[in-house]
Formats: C-alpha cells, structure tokens, sequence
C-alpha cells in the first residue's frame, strides 16, 4: 500500500511562508465537510514555521523548521480521542472528524508537536489535514507542496514497505524520534535546526597587519583527545564543525598554521559557538 | 464578414446599403440577446430612450426606441433622439459597426470629427456600452473544473494566478503549474550539467494572501465623506485624520468630486489639482496607474505627483554618470548574464542584494531557483549587507556587515587592494575605462592625504582589514558576478546618505575587473533568462489606455499598435513626491526630475509653484501608501491638517494609510472584480523586458473573476463617472468597456499570431516558447568589453546619446566607462556632495554627526519588505500579519517588528516581543522588538511599507503604533541637486514602552 509522505528539506526552507499561506487559502472561510470545518482566519496556524537563529554576530546562521501535523502511525492525538473521532487512513493520512470531535478539547494538548488548535468557535479541535481533499480529488500536490518556491517542501507516495529503506538512502529523519510517534512526515538536513556548531575566525600577525590565515588546519577534539573533525579554514579564515550535539560536553579546537604557534581553545559546548577571532 | 464587406463596400451607394443592413442587424441582435441573456434584459430596463445612428447628411440612418426593457426601432432618421451617432459617411460606420471593428479608421474618424455622438453623457455613455455588452454576451471564459467551480486567471505584482470562483465567491487562489500543451522550458548546458526551470509560475506571499484583502473588513464599500465635511459650508480641513465618515450616494460623492474640480480651476486657473498615485498599483496594463488615471487626469488638467527614482536613487544620481544606462535609470541592462553566470563566473558578491526578500521586482520567486543553482555547482558566495539577509540564509558564504552607510569607504578599500596588488584589469581599464588615473590617485592618497587602506576602511565601515583583503584578493582573481541591488541597480544601499557614492563605486569596482568578460558581470541570477524578447507585449509603463505620448513610453510600440486617443496635460507644474508637504504648507519647493531619456535629464530643476500656475488647492490621492513608505512622513498628516489644502478625494480600495484623511472617499474595487490583461513581471519602461526575471514568459488575460464587492467600482468607471459630469466621457472611454480595452490591447501584442482570443480568455493564459539557443539574447556589455557595436535587444541609449557612432560604445561623452565624470565635469564640477570622481563622504546622518549620534546611537535600515509589497499586503486583516516574522501579536494587536542586536537589548532591558519605541526627533514609533544576530551592535533592522497607521494621539504629532518607521527617516535628499530618499540613513534611540496605551 502506497502512502503519503510530506519531506521537508530544512536547507532549502527560507521561510517564506508560502506554505502557510496557502494553508490559509484553502481552509480559511472554505468547509470541507468529512475533512476539516475552516479555519479560523486569525490565530491558528496548520503549519508553522519556527525559527532558529545558531552563533553571534557575524558569524551567524538561521534555519527554518515547518512543522505541520506528523500523520503520525502512532498519533497521541488519537488514543487521547473518543467516539473514534481522529482516524488513520490507508493512505496515512490522519483526520480529525469536524463533527464527531465536537467538545474533545483534550486532543489538542495530546499532540506533542503543537500541531492541534482549538477553533473557539466551532469548539473543536482542528489540523493539517495534508489536503485530502484535494488528493482525493486527483490533485498530486498539497497546497503548501505547490506553492513551496525552494522545492523544501514535497509530498511522495511511498510503498509501506520501502519507506525505511528510502529514509536511510536519503538521510531523511523524523523530527523529536524520541517521542515515538512514527510520523510520516520526515526531514531533510534536520541538523541545522537541532544540532549545533563551533565556529571560529583565524587570524595571524604579518608584521604590522592581520591576514586571514587561509588554510589553517583546524582540528576538533573531544574530551577523550578523539579527533572529531577537522577542516581547512577558508579564505577569510573561518571555520565551522557543524552538525554537533547541544549541550554535548567539552570539546578542544586546535589550530596550526604553518609559522605559527599552534592554538587550543577549550569549548564547553551548549549551543552553537562563535569563537570570534583566533589571532596566531 | 468584415472582407465581405470591404470587398462589396466598394461605391458609396453599395456602403450605404450595407450600412442599412447592418443596422437592421443591429436591431435583430439587441432583440435576440434580450431574449437569451436575462443580465441584458435587465440591461435594457434601466433606461428610456431613442438612440439615433446615422449618416452625418440623413441621407441613411436608424432609430431605436428602448421603453420598459423592450427595443422596438424604425428607418430613417427620429425628429428628436436622446442619443445620436453621427457617421460621417457610410464607409467610416461599417469600420465601426462591423466586427471586428477597424480601431484606426474610428480613431481617425474621431479625430476628424468624422465621427460623433450627440446627447447626454449619461446616456450617450449607457447606449455605447449597451451595444459592446450585446456583443460581449454569450462570451465563454474560464475554465470550469466540475463541482460548480470555475478557474479564472489574475495577474499581480506578485506574480500570475489560477482563481477558483464558486458562486460568485473566491474560494481559491494559487500559482499555475503548466499543462502538457503549454510550451517547453529553455535548458542551460553548464559545466556538465543541464539546467532548466520547473513548469510553473511561482508566487509571491502578498499575492496568496489576495481572499483575505478582497474580502477584508477594511474594504470601502461604498462611498463616504468625512461628518463634518460640507463642501458648501464649514470644511473643517483641521479633523482630517480624526474624523468620522459616513456614508453617501454614488450621485452624491461623485456630484462633490466633478463640482469642487469645476470651482477650484474657475477660482484659481490651471495647476490647482493634484494628483498623484503610489509606485505601484494592482497590476493590468488598463487599470494599472499609468494608465486610465493619466487619461482622466491628461483630460482635466493636473498638477502631478512627480515620482523620484525610488528604489534606484544612487545609481539614478550617481552610478549613471559613470557609465550612462539613463534608460535603466543608471542600472545595468542584464540580458545573457543567467547563462554567462552558470558557465563562466567562479563567484558572486550579493552587495546590498536580497532578491529573496524582494523577488526581484514583480517576479514572485522566479529567481530563486536559478539561485540555488549556484550553490549545487559550488560557486562561491559573499554577502555584503549590515543585515544578514534571507538570500545570505538560503544561500550561505560569507557575510560582511558593514555600518549602514559606509559601503562605499569598503569598496575604495577592495580598489586599494586591488591597485596596491596588481590585481585588476590593467588593460581593460586602458581601453575602455577613462580617467582612471585621476581616481588612482585618490585612491592612494595622494589628492588628501589618506590613502583609502583596508584599516582606513575599519574605522569607517568596520569590517575587519584582514577580511576586506581577503575579499579583494578573492575577487581580483577570480570571475566575479556583482549582485549590487536585488534587482541590478536596486538595493538598500543605494537609499542612505552615501548611496551615489556607493552606487558609483559599484561601477567603478566593474570597471576595474572588466564588466562584460566571460564570468565578469552584473546581477545575482535574478535578470538575465534566456527568454524571447522578440515577442512584443507591453510593459505597463508603455500606459496601456492612457493615450499618454509625453508621460509615459507609449510612443514607443503602443500607440502603433493600439490606436487611441492621444491625450495630454496642459498644465505645465508638478510637485516632487518627497516635497508634497513643503508644496502645501509653505507654497513653494522644488525638484529635479526623473528623466531616463538621457543623462542630462537630472539636472533640470523645477520650480513649484510654476510660473502663471495655482498653487494646489484640490488633491485627489490614489490610494493610501505614502505615510508608509515616503520619508519624514508625519509631515504628510501635517499637511492634510492643513486648510491650504481645501479639498482632498481619495480613491482607494481599503480604508488604510492615509485614505482617512480625506474629504470625499471613492471605493475602488481590486483586479480581481474587472477585467484587465497583463504578463509577469512585465513592467517596461525602466526596466525593459523586465519579464527575463521569469523562468517563462507568461501572457494573461485578468478574469473579472468577480463582481465588484458592495457599491466599489474599478478606477476605470469611477473615472468615466466623474468624466460624464465634466463632458469627456466618450473622450475618456472611446465607446469601449473595460472588456473592449482587453480585446483591444491583445490585438496590440504579437499573441493573436499564436492563439485565438477564444481560446485565451478560455484558458486565461499563454506561455511563450523559449527561443532556440541559437537566439537567445547576447550578454550586456560583451560587445562593449570587446569593442564591437552594442548587440543587445534594446534601443538605449537614444542614437544621439552615442558620441561617434551609433551602437558603438556607452552613453558617457567618451563612450567608455569613467572614472571621472564628464557630465558631471560639465553641470557642476565643484558640488562636494556629487564630486566628478566618486570619493568617500561620510553620511549627513551617521556616526560621524556626532551630537546627534550622541542623542541617537542605533542606525535604522528599513529595507523594502518581505512578505508585504511596500503598503500591499500588510495591515487590512491580511493573513500576512499572521506571519511571525512579519507582525507580532501581542494582546490583540498587531506591531511592526524592529531587529536588535542582543547587546543593545541587553544594554536597554530589552527582551524578545517587548513593546519599544523607536525614535527621533523627527517621531516615535511603537514596535515589537525582535533580539537577534542578524545585525550587529549599533544597527537596527525593521522594514518600510507599513499599511497602518495609528496614531496614539493627535496625529502627525503622537507615536504610531501602525508601523510607519517611514515617520523617523530623514526628510531629506541624498544631495541637493536630487529629488531623492535616504531612508537607510536614519540615527534612533529605542527604549521600552511601558505607556499603557501601547497595551490596549
């Protein structure tokens, strides 16, 4: 059985908010009864996209995190539902019943990802309903999908049976694995949004100016004297090892340059670390 | 038919004939419709009366009696008609009466007097369109797609669209994925790789977000006028801007409107009205600003709104006197850089480039995947911008930040470097550069003393010398794109104290690694696609309707091809934008103008008021923006307080920005509610053949998708309105609707050759094949590198602009890139804010003022915006304010963001969403604050085009909690002889904002 997949590539997401936009166009004032009722037009949000700054000024960077409902296999929301009220489709897609979750305001805590509001109104819960709708109709693409400019956003219909294998082929990852939800949907270079770096800009004294010192070998050191990483600083002599666990721990940067003496710098990493100027 | 015809309309006895058959015709087709089209039934019942056709000696003619929605009619000619059309012979009836109609020979016969219509405007008006509404029933458009929905196609400034309608009702708008019969994409062979675009148009937020401004709360539905307005009695001009409205009539508001135009030309004479409109409009060459409002306008006499070149300014003032492109209003033209980029270049410098914030302009997210590109092949990048950019962030490399405002003390640095090193184009700049030299000397320290050093460079822009070395080595050694402005030639940079300066060293820094090698170029893949520009479809600066010659670049291709009536304004006085208030309050200013025809342009001053000319005494705005995106901008509420000003009309679509300080308001309806017809991003004018932005070239037809909500009406007919009661209704509509324009206009293009108007107002849209490789558009500045004539696709610069040869060369009186200026040389070679070489003069507002910077220590930047266009999209209730990076909810209302670095949030107690107030002397605004690494100490970042506008208290003179950061920017010109902003020069203090009026 094929199923639905929603990949989302943090790399290529910039934020725009198309996605959440066309969400809005097509379930604000529109009623898809056995789907979704509409959404409010202020408020509520059926993807959102969080944001996260990593490093200081001026070495900097900012990833996007579109989160939408998971269509989880496992769906909190729907074990914390009655009256059979949230069902899993073949397909994967997992819909709030607009009629039969009247009152059930208990769903929208359930879901760990926040993907669940609560339309005031209406008094129920209500979500991404990843279009069916429209894919029922024969449409092969959610609205957010279609009008995604950076191709960040796609949907896919993958064989049941071949979606580990897909994941592990393209490094594709669910979002909070330890919640143990089984999302369908997954990600795409996650770790610009969970995991951290260390950074650094060296320098070196030529006489009277600084030189960027193009090429230095830097080295990262666990607290185990492991090497972890190492790379060449680049032009303007800026170094990064990205991809790095928060909160890991004690980390050493070491620094050679031919000519000069070499650097260590002790890191206790908690989130993302700019070191600012390593003058040789 | 029409052949037939011709061919049997050989004598005049046989036209006669035949023009009694035809109307006999007539008559069975109006008796027909009637009966199958229950709209032109009801059509038929509005009015009572005998229209009249015949020929201008009686010799030939027909009545028609129109009674209780009946048409009865007779032969000959009716003793007293309501409504007569006059032929001057049988010949010039059946060019008109036949269809299709022969647009020329009418206009001629217009002209001539050949042609007339008789009666009252009112009806004169309501029979012609009875008659094109009779031809227009039956018309089939749309396509239908079952369940009772129907797809339409719009276009906007944010790029085309699909809109579903059920029952009359939008219930969907989104980008267009291209059929199987649609044409096939160009593909780029670089490097081993192929490359091509995806089948679709991409969209702009503002344009997904159009359901929810159609259908705002904020809409003007119908007419209003201001409570204690009584254009006979007391006007109490000083409420504006606190009073309430109420509602009125159509009649009424329109009867007010036609009467104060009539009072204030007998009282004062010509000059006394104003009018001007913002940058933009919602897009349709027809409805578009330069187009139905300049007929109107043309045809009552006006004092207009004389725009400065926006977002160009710099290289407008500056860069174009380096290396002409008056055209371009001194921005590079940029045909066959896309391909040149992906094959040659070996790194792109983004300097005060964001093409992912700004689309280019018009052109949705048309580049960004030809941007991404870059990055799958590896090529390197740099981002030069104190703010760290949403192109920066998608892309990644390397990001320089320097203080606003200094960009040009780096780029002299990066020429030292590059002088010091040997690492420029030494005989480039020999043969085709002059006056290096002179600027070498400068450089280096020998004309003041202080050579422009890296480390000299620090002190001023602050960029670590090291880094700027770095940087100029890079860059002197390999091929490298110069992305200067989102759009080539735009860029936040180039609207600061020093934007010239900057602009001019942009071109000098090209100049110096030789603009137009392979690999060496301008542009940040955002212009350039190898698209047709052969196919012609006009822009709307080539003003559509407007019969415009003098205002607009319809002279060039238009007025050919769609005949029209000309029109033009007889009042020779017109108003700068940025000095309207100065206008009013103190009666006098002035401007320079912008005038793309050739270099010198600029540097005619004008003087308001004109000689023998009113001051203004009436100004009918178009719509609500300039409180938001001019300068200075409390001095706009100021103004409209004022009782120089005795009547102010402002026709507007949402009750927003300034549109509250009006006496009398229009309610116009969006593009969405009238037809209209327009490609993507197909501006003209300053930007020709703009649409090579777009990955396709994409021709629509603008559905009236739906009707116009409540009592609004498009620009169009509240126009021909208002023309019915001053007497040039049939002058300002030519007998056509909205719809006959459209018909009109796409006869115009090249697209009958390839569809059928059928089928496109079926479909709504046509996509134009993608030239064979072999003519695709040469690259900008190739031949000009090489010495060989110019062989882009453009006339620009004007023949006479070339000093020896026609082709051969620049627009500059040496023909080569200069380094020192010879047009300046000859207007004022002594102007130390504008010197004939650029050089580095620190900004008027900046950490050099020091009392000031003292007071004001943070430097605002206020960039065009994200995910609003300018005032379009934001405010309104639009679900853009639901975004959190454009508005931030806090206890149920919306503020405007300003961006901290978290020192300075630090230093003043600052935290995440606090309210702040932003301020100077010049005003406070209240923001939502957002801490951030994206600038560094001493910047802040917010954007300009706020849409609200909320004054805590009397205003003009209380903090604004809407957002118009514009209230805090220097009302100033970059330099005197300018008419220009510098909105990214701008010194502030924020602090926390406790008032409990912030919270309510």
């Amino acid at each position: 059985m094929k199923r639905w997949h929603l990949v989302i590539d943090v790399e290529k997401c910039e934020n725009c908010n198309n996605c959440f936009l066309a969400c809005k166009d097509e379930h604000v004032d529109n009623d898809w009864p056995g789907y979704a009722a509409p959404q409010p037009g202020r408020g509520q949000s059926w993807i959102s996209v969080h944001g996260k700054e990593r490093g200081e000024f001026p070495l900097t960077d900012v990833a996007y995190l579109p989160v939408p409902c998971m269509h989880c296999d496992n769906a909190p929301c729907m074990k914390a539902s009655n009256d059979g009220a949230i069902s899993k489709r073949s397909d994967g897609i997992v819909i709030i019943d607009p009629v039969k979750a009247r009152g059930q305001k208990n769903i929208v805590k359930a879901c760990p990802y926040d993907a669940i509001q609560w339309n005031e109104q209406l008094g129920i819960p209500q979500k991404c309903t990843l279009c069916a709708h429209l894919l029922d109709e024969g449409w092969v693409k959610t609205r957010c999908v279609q009008a995604c400019p950076t191709g960040a956003l796609s949907l896919r219909q993958i064989e049941e049976s071949e979606i580990n294998e897909i994941a592990q082929a393209e490094n594709l990852e669910a979002y909070r694995p330890e919640l143990k939800t089984s999302p369908l949907v997954y990600y795409k270079n996650l770790y610009r949004f969970t995991r951290c770096f260390i950074a650094g800009s060296v320098a070196a004294r030529t006489g009277d100016k600084e030189e960027c010192a193009d090429g230095a070998r830097v080295t990262l050191l666990n607290a185990g004297n492991e090497t972890i990483g190492e790379s060449a600083a680049d032009n303007f002599g800026d170094f990064k090892f990205d991809n790095l666990e928060e909160s890991s721990g004690t980390y050493i940067v070491r620094v050679v340059y031919p000519g000069y003496e070499t650097k260590t710098i002790e890191v206790d990493l908690t989130q993302s670390v700019y070191l600012g100027t390593i003058l040789l | 038919v029409k052949s037939i015809v011709n061919l049997l309309a050989k004598s005049e006895a046989l036209s006669k004939l035949i023009f009694s058959l035809v109307l006999l015709a007539m008559k069975m087709r109006l008796g027909s419709t009637a009966r199958k089209y229950p709209f032109f039934r009801t059509r038929l019942k509005e009015k009572t009366l005998i229209a009249q056709l015949k020929l201008k000696d009686n010799s030939a003619g027909r009545y028609f009696t129109i009674k209780e929605g009946n048409v009865t009619s007779g032969n000959g000619i009716h003793a007293s008609p309501d409504v007569t059309v006059i032929f001057g012979d049988a010949r010039v009836a059946l060019d008109m009466l036949v269809p299709p109609r022969d647009q020329l020979a009418v206009i001629n016969a217009m002209k001539s007097f050949h042609l007339g219509l008789e009666g009252p405007e009112e009806l004169t008006s309501w029979w012609m369109e009875t008659l094109s509404l009779m031809l227009f029933a039956g018309t089939k458009y749309g396509t239908d797609v079952g369940k009772g929905v129907t797809r339409y196609t719009s276009n906007t400034n944010g790029g085309p669209a699909f809109v579903y309608v059920k029952e009359g009702k939008i219930i969907r708008i989104t980008p267009i994925d291209f059929d199987d019969k649609d044409a096939q994409p160009w593909t780029i062979r670089a490097r081993g790789k192929a490359f091509t675009p995806p089948r679709r148009t991409t969209i702009s937020p503002y344009t997904l977000v159009f359901k929810s401004m159609i259908y705002s709360p904020d809409r003007i539905l119908y007419p209003m006028k201001r409570v204690d307005f009584d254009p006979n009695g007391i006007r109490n001009c000083e409420n504006r801007g606190t009073s309430e409205y109420v509602r009125i009539s159509w009649d009424e508001a329109l009867d007010i409107v036609a009467n104060e135009i009539k009072r204030v030309k007998k009282t004062y004479g010509p000059g006394a009205i104003l009018n001007g409109s913002g940058s933009h409009h919602l897009w349709g060459i027809l409805g578009y600003w330069l187009s139905a409002r300049l007929r109107f306008f043309n045809n009552i006499g006006f004092t207009p709104v004389a725009h400065n070149p926006d977002s160009w300014e710099g290289w407008y003032w500056g860069a174009m006197h380096h290396w002409g492109q008056s055209m371009h209003l001194g921005a590079p033209e940029s045909y066959g850089t896309v391909e040149d980029c992906l094959k040659e270049c070996e790194m792109v410098v983004f300097w005060s480039s964001d093409p992912e914030a700004t689309s280019g302009v018009y052109a949705a997210f048309e580049g960004t995947v030809r941007r991404q590109w870059l990055k799958e092949l590896g090529i390197k990048m740099v981002h030069i911008d104190p703010f760290y950019n949403h192109t920066a962030a998608l892309l990644g490399g390397k990001w320089l930040a320097p203080r606003p405002a200094t960009g040009n003390a780096l780029a002299l640095a990066i020429a030292y470097v590059w002088i010091t090193e040997g690492l420029y184009d030494k005989e480039y700049v020999a043969q085709r550069t002059h006056g290096f030299d002179q600027w070498k000397e400068y450089i280096l320290g020998k004309e003041d003393g202080i050579p422009k050093t890296p480390e000299w460079q620090e002190a001023e822009a602050g960029i670590p010398a090291r880094e700027v070395r770095a940087l100029a080595r890079l860059w002197g050694t390999r091929k490298t794109y110069l992305a200067a402005g989102g759009l080539s030639g735009f860029g936040s940079a180039c609207r600061d104290a020093t934007g010239n300066e900057w602009a001019r060293s942009m071109v000098c820094l090209m100049a110096m690694q030789g603009l137009g090698k392979p690999g060496v170029n301008m542009g940040g893949m955002q212009q350039g696609t190898p698209i047709d520009t052969n196919f012609y479809f006009p822009g709307y600066a080539e003003g559509g309707l407007s019969g415009d010659l003098a205002g607009t670049a319809s002279a060039v291709s238009l007025y050919q091809r769609m005949p029209q009536l000309p029109t033009v304004n007889t009042v020779y006085q017109r108003v700068p934008r940025l000095r309207i208030p100065e206008a009013i309050l103190d009666g006098h200013t002035y401007g320079y103008p912008t005038d793309p025809k050739t270099i010198e342009g600029q540097f005619l001053r004008y003087n308001y008021p004109t000689p023998g000319h009113s001051p203004v005494k009436m100004y009918y705005k178009y719509g609500g923006s300039h409180i938001g995106t001019m300068c200075e901008t409390n001095r706009y509420a100021n103004m409209y307080r004022s009782d120089k000003l005795e009547f102010v009309v402002n026709q507007s679509i949402w009750f927003e920005g300034e549109t509250k300080f009006a006496d009398i308001i229009l309610p116009a309806c969006t593009s969405f509610e009238r037809w209209d017809i327009s490609e993507f991003a197909n501006c003209g004018g300053y930007i020709q053949h703009s649409f090579n932005q777009c990955n396709h070239r994409v021709a629509l037809i603008q559905h009236k998708c739906i009707e116009p909500l409540g009592e609004s009406k498009s620009d169009f007919q509240i126009f021909l309105e208002i023309a019915k009661r001053l007497g040039f209704a049939a002058m300002f509509s030519e007998g056509s609707t909205e719809f006959d324009w459209c018909k009109r206009l796409f006869d115009a293009t090249d697209l009958p050759k390839v569809i059928t108007w059928e089928e496109f107002l079926k479909k709504g849209y046509y996509v134009l094949p993608a030239p064979k490789e072999e003519l695709r558009a040469p690259v900008s500045f190739r031949a000009f590198a090489e010495d060989r004539l110019k062989d882009t696709p453009e006339i620009a610069p004007l023949p006479a602009d070339y000093s020896e040869q026609v082709f051969k060369g620049l627009q500059t009186q040496s023909g080569k890139i200069e380094f020192v200026c010879s047009s300046l040389q000859r207007f004022d070679p002594d102007d130390p804010e504008r010197p004939v070489m650029t050089k580095y003069i620190p900004a008027w507002e900046g950490h050099h003022t020091s009392e000031l910077y003292q007071k004001y220590p943070l430097q605002l930047i206020t960039p065009h915006p994200r995910y609003s266009f300018h005032t379009m999209g934001d405010g309104k209730r639009s679900w853009i304010n639901e975004i959190k990076d454009h508005r931030i909810l806090l206890d149920g209302y919306y503020y405007w963001i300003v961006r901290i670095n978290s020192k300075d949030a630090h230093a003043r107690g600052i935290k995440e969403n606090d309210l702040v107030k932003v301020f100077n002397d010049r005003g406070a605004v209240i923001c939502a604050a957002q801490i951030t690494e994206r600038v560094g100490p001493g910047t802040v970042h917010s954007y300009e085009g706020s849409a609200v506008y909320d004054p805590l208290g009397e205003p003009g003179r209380s903090p604004d909690r809407g957002g118009c950061m514009n209230i805090l920017t220097p009302g100033r010109s970059i330099i005197e002889k300018s008419h220009s902003i510098a909105a990214n020069s701008c010194l502030v203090q924020i602090e926390p904002w406790t008032d409990s009026r912030g919270v309510k």
